[in-house]
Formats: C-alpha cells, sequence, structure tokens
C-alpha cells in the first residue's frame, strides 16, 4: 500500500495499520487484503462487484472495516455489500470511501449496502467519506443505505462527510419489525460548489419499534445541500428526526420533512432549523478571547462533533 | 483600574434617537462594585460598553490608564475583562469541558476543571461532558457561566445579574461563590445586582438610573438609602 492509499485510510476509517478482526480493503476496484474471522465471514460476490459479509449468531464485540479507496483519478465504480448480522450479534461496521484525485477526471464511487439485521442484534455502523486531491477531477460519491431490522434489532448509523466530496447523494432506507430501533446520526459540511443531498425513508412496521434521525449540516461559500426524510408510521411506533443546519457565505439549504402516520398510535416529531451562527454565540467565544475566526471554528467544530 | 470618562450610548428610535446613557462618568478601583437600580435604567447597557459588545455613541473607557474605547471584544478580554452574561448562550455540541478549556486559554485536566466547577457548587463528573444548552436548569448554566469567568481569572470581572433567571435555593449558594470569590480573587469584580445580599459584601454601591449615575459610595452609606428611598410613591411602599 502507497502512502496517499495509507493516507486515505487513516482518514476514513481511522487505521494507522491493518486492523484487527475481519476486513476488506478494497483499492481502485480490486481486493487489496482480506481477513475472516471464525464468526465473520467474507466473500465475493459473482454476480455483480461487491462483497457479503456473513455473521454468525451470537456473535459479541467483534468487528468488520471494509473501507474502500479511490486513487486513480478518473476511476468509476458501482459496488453492491450485502450484510447478513445474525441473531443476538454485538458488532461494529466500519465502512467509508476515501478519493484522492490528483487528475482531471471524474473520480465516482457509488455503493449499495444492504442490511439484514437479525432477531435481537445490535450493529453500529459507521461511515466516512474523505476526498482530497490536487486535480480537477471531481470526487463523487453516493452511498445507499438499505436496512432490513428485524425483531428487537438495533442499527446506529453514523455517517460523516466533512471534507472533499463535490457531490454526494446519500440515501438511506429501513423497514423497521416490532420492537426494532434505527437511529441514524449524519454530520455534513460542504464546501465551495458542493453538492450534497440526503434521503431519508423508514417504514415503521412493527409494534414499538422506533427511528431516531438526526442530521446535523454546515454549509459554506456556495454549496448546496437538500435533506428530504420520509418516515411512515405503520404501527405504534416512534419516530423522530432532526434536520439542523448552519448556513453561512452564499450556501443554499432546503429541509422538507414527511411523516406519515397510518396507525393512530404513531407518535411522529420532526424539527428542523436552518440559519447562520448565532451572533451571541461568537461575542460569547469572543469575550473569552477567541477571534472571530477562532469562536466560528470552535462552534463549528463542537456542532458537526 | 476602570475608569468611564463621558459616555453616551443612543439608540436609533423610530422618530428621534433614544439616549441610554448619558454622559456617564466614572471610575472604579475598589475590589468588589455593585451597580444597581431600576430595570431599564442603563446598567447592562453600561457592562456591555466596558466588554466591547456595545460601542459607545461618545465618551472614553480607559483600563490601568489605556484608552481601550476603540478596542475589539477579543482585544478587552485579552487586555484582562472578563464578562458574565445575563442570559448565558446555549450552544450546540460545545461541552462544559470545552467552555472552560477555552475560557482558560489552554487544555485543562479533569482535575483542574474539577477544581473549578466545585467553587460555584457543581461536581465534575457530572456536568464536565454535558453540553451547554437547555438540557442544563437556570441555576446550572449560570453557574457555569460564572466558572468560565473563575477559569479566566482576569483582572476584571463583570457579572450582569448573577440572580436573574435562577430559583432562590439556587440563589443562596450563589451568595456564597461570590463571597469567596470576594476572599479569594485578586482581581476587581463589577456586579449588577438587585439583591441585598450581593449589595451587602460591596465595597462600593453605584446607582445608575434613567441612563445616569445617580449616586455613588460605600455600602455603609449607600444601604440604607437604597432601603429607603425618598420619593417613592407612598402607596406602594405601604404595601413593601
Amino acid at each position: 500500500m502507497d502512502q496517499i492509499e495509507k493516507n486515505i485510510l487513516k482518514e476514513i476509517a481511522g487505521l494507522h495499520e491493518i486492523p484487527a478482526g475481519a476486513y476488506n480493503i478494497r483499492s481502485n476496484g480490486k481486493m487489496a487484503g482480506r481477513h475472516t474471522t471464525a464468526n465473520i465471514d467474507i466473500v465475493t460476490k459473482e454476480d455483480r462487484q461487491g462483497i457479503e459479509i456473513h455473521i454468525k449468531p451470537g456473535t459479541k464485540r467483534e468487528s468488520v472495516h471494509i473501507p474502500v479507496i479511490l486513487s486513480e483519478s478518473g476511476h468509476q465504480e458501482m459496488v453492491y455489500n450485502d450484510f447478513y448480522i445474525g441473531e443476538d450479534c454485538d458488532v461494529t461496521i466500519i465502512a467509508g470511501c476515501g478519493i484522492h484525485n490528483c487528475g482531471a477526471d471524474t473520480s465516482r464511487h457509488d455503493g449499495v449496502h444492504t442490511f439484514y439485521v437479525g432477531r435481537n442484534a445490535r450493529v453500529r455502523y459507521v461511515e466516512k467519506h474523505y476526498g482530497e486531491g490536487d486535480g480537477n477531477g471531481e470526487n463523487v460519491m453516493n452511498p445507499t443505505t438499505v436496512a432490513y431490522c428485524e425483531e428487537n434489532a438495533r442499527l446506529e448509523m453514523e455517517t460523516t462527510q466533512i471534507k472533499g466530496i463535490d457531490s454526494t447523494s446519500r440515501v438511506t432506507k429501513g423497514a423497521l419489525k416490532a420492537g426494532a430501533a434505527l437511529e441514524v446520526r449524519e454530520n455534513i459540511m460542504t464546501h465551495g460548489k458542493q453538492y450534497a443531498r440526503t434521503e431519508f425513508e423508514v417504514d415503521l412496521n412493527g409494534e414499538n419499534c422506533s427511528a431516531n434521525v438526526i442530521s446535523r449540516s454546515v454549509a459554506r461559500d456556495a454549496s448546496r445541500q437538500e435533506f428530504f426524510s420520509k418516515i411512515n408510521g405503520n404501527a405504534a411506533c416512534a419516530g423522530h428526526s432532526e434536520c439542523d443546519a448552519i448556513i453561512m457565505d452564499a450556501s443554499i439549504v432546503t429541509a422538507s420533512p414527511q411523516l406519515t402516520a397510518n396507525h393512530v398510535d404513531a407518535a411522529l416529531i420532526h424539527e428542523a432549523a436552518i440559519g447562520k451562527i448565532a451572533g451571541e454565540q461568537l461575542i460569547k467565544l469572543m469575550t473569552l478571547g477567541l477571534t472571530e475566526a477562532e469562536a466560528e471554528a470552535q462552534i463549528i467544530g463542537g456542532f458537526l462533533k | 483600574m476602570l475608569e468611564l470618562k463621558n459616555i453616551s450610548y443612543e439608540v436609533e428610535g423610530e422618530r428621534e434617537n433614544r439616549e441610554i446613557l448619558k454622559d456617564v462618568s466614572l471610575s472604579i478601583d475598589r475590589q468588589f462594585v455593585a451597580i444597581t437600580g431600576p430595570n431599564g435604567g442603563g446598567k447592562s447597557t453600561l457592562a456591555k460598553l466596558i466588554a466591547g459588545i456595545l460601542t459607545p455613541t461618545s465618551g472614553t473607557i480607559y483600563l490601568d490608564g489605556e484608552d481601550i474605547t476603540k478596542k475589539s471584544i477579543t482585544e478587552r478580554a485579552k487586555a484582562g475583562i472578563s464578562y458574565a452574561f445575563q442570559q448565558p448562550v446555549h450552544f450546540k455540541g460545545l461541552t462544559v469541558r470545552d467552555l472552560v478549556s477555552l475560557a482558560a486559554g489552554r487544555d485543562m485536566t479533569v482535575a483542574q476543571i474539577c477544581e473549578i466547577l466545585s467553587e460555584v457548587g457543581l461536581c465534575a463528573k457530572e456536568y464536565i461532558d454535558r453540553e451547554m444548552n437547555g438540557s442544563l436548569s437556570g441555576g446550572e448554566l449560570k453557574r457555569i457561566e460564572i466558572a468560565m469567568i473563575l477559569a479566566r481569572g482576569t483582572k476584571l470581572s463583570i457579572f450582569d445579574e448573577p440572580e436573574a433567571g435562577i430559583d432562590l435555593w439556587s440563589f443562596h449558594s450563589l451568595i456564597h461563590v461570590f463571597e469567596r470569590m470576594r476572599k479569594e480573587t485578586g482581581g476587581m469584580i463589577l456586579i449588577i445586582s438587585h439583591q441585598e445580599r450581593i449589595l451587602q459584601i460591596a465595597d462600593e454601591i453605584i446607582l445608575v438610573a434613567d441612563g445616569a449615575v445617580s449616586e455613588v459610595g460605600g455600602r455603609e452609606e449607600m444601604m440604607p438609602k437604597l432601603l429607603n428611598t425618598e420619593g417613592a410613591c407612598s402607596a406602594l411602599m405601604k404595601k413593601v
């Protein structure tokens, strides 16, 4: 692995070395490393690009890393990864995609991750997107996540995109059975002329299932962000979504929440707020001795933490 | 020493400009000075002018002989002025640890933050990773606001109505915070307050009313006057 790839790996997965546990590293469309464990198997799909991850029922405290690296300018790919998580598991899955584009062509990674989360299983899924490069080529990333949660399954998803992705359209879909829970936390910051679109749709089908989506974003310069969420309450369930955006410079932010209650005991809430950094927050930090620029950086850093 | 010379502050009104402060001159060099007076009299405006949040329409402000009138909020903070807001500002994502560290201007260990929070009667363990927002009560937010000022430890600390917005029980323990600060802090404390118990520990009391300083004096001289205001509405006085 060269220095560029190592750096990207550090940015997206916090990895300095080869990770412990199961992993699959994909670099420029090819497998660059794989390790399986007694409980976690990773196999290459035969019909199309991508892998299948099978986690045995009852697997606890194990992790899977599946980073993707694009360092050849102009590389474009469409990948399908499926996760089969057995009953009663408690696992962490760390995905992420980093692009280093120093050429003039568009680099693009489209990924569809489908999760089949077994009964009573708990999954923490962390996804980080990062782009860099000194060329004019665009970095494009379109991740789709689909989650099927069985009874009392719990999926916590954290997704972060802080830098370097010129265009992204992220779609997250979920279908939940009784007692299942889906938590999504999304942090996005866009710069320059970047565009980020988030689409979220969840069907709360089972009794006492719940979804909680929290999106925090900062739009700078002339970037554009769109947030669409749909929560369908089809049973006695709880759904909450929150979209909180800081708008700066000449950016544009759209938030469009939609709630549909198909059941009298569906409790659905949406909160959306878009606004610039509150003047009093800047003033407070300046009275502590920070300059305006330092205060702004602290406020944004805290907001996206 | 803090000196205000001929400070006026006007805001634009619909028909004519309104004068919030009229030609105020003051010099503050005692250790614990309280500003009191009726609501709307210009006390908070005075504090904000000193901290640099507002700029006077005319007049000059000196800190230890240096003209700071044109200095920014940041420059004044660095020159040694701290200001505790009447309404603590909420931050999404910034924790008590973050804010106390920013106030101190350096990374603080848990033990150091614990030391400062305990000064205001809070246990660090419970609060250090809490966000500075509405999940904390008014009294808790106020104490953290004060803790930030303690963490700075500057030569002039201004507190704008520390008693506002908190319950009686929290207020009682806040009094102790100020009593202790009075004993232990080396810097000057300028406190805007309506509370008798705070006024009672002041070296000097400044009465600000109707945009002007109407009286200045030591607490022995001022307290009886404040508690027995001549010319107050007699019907009202009978009831209070």
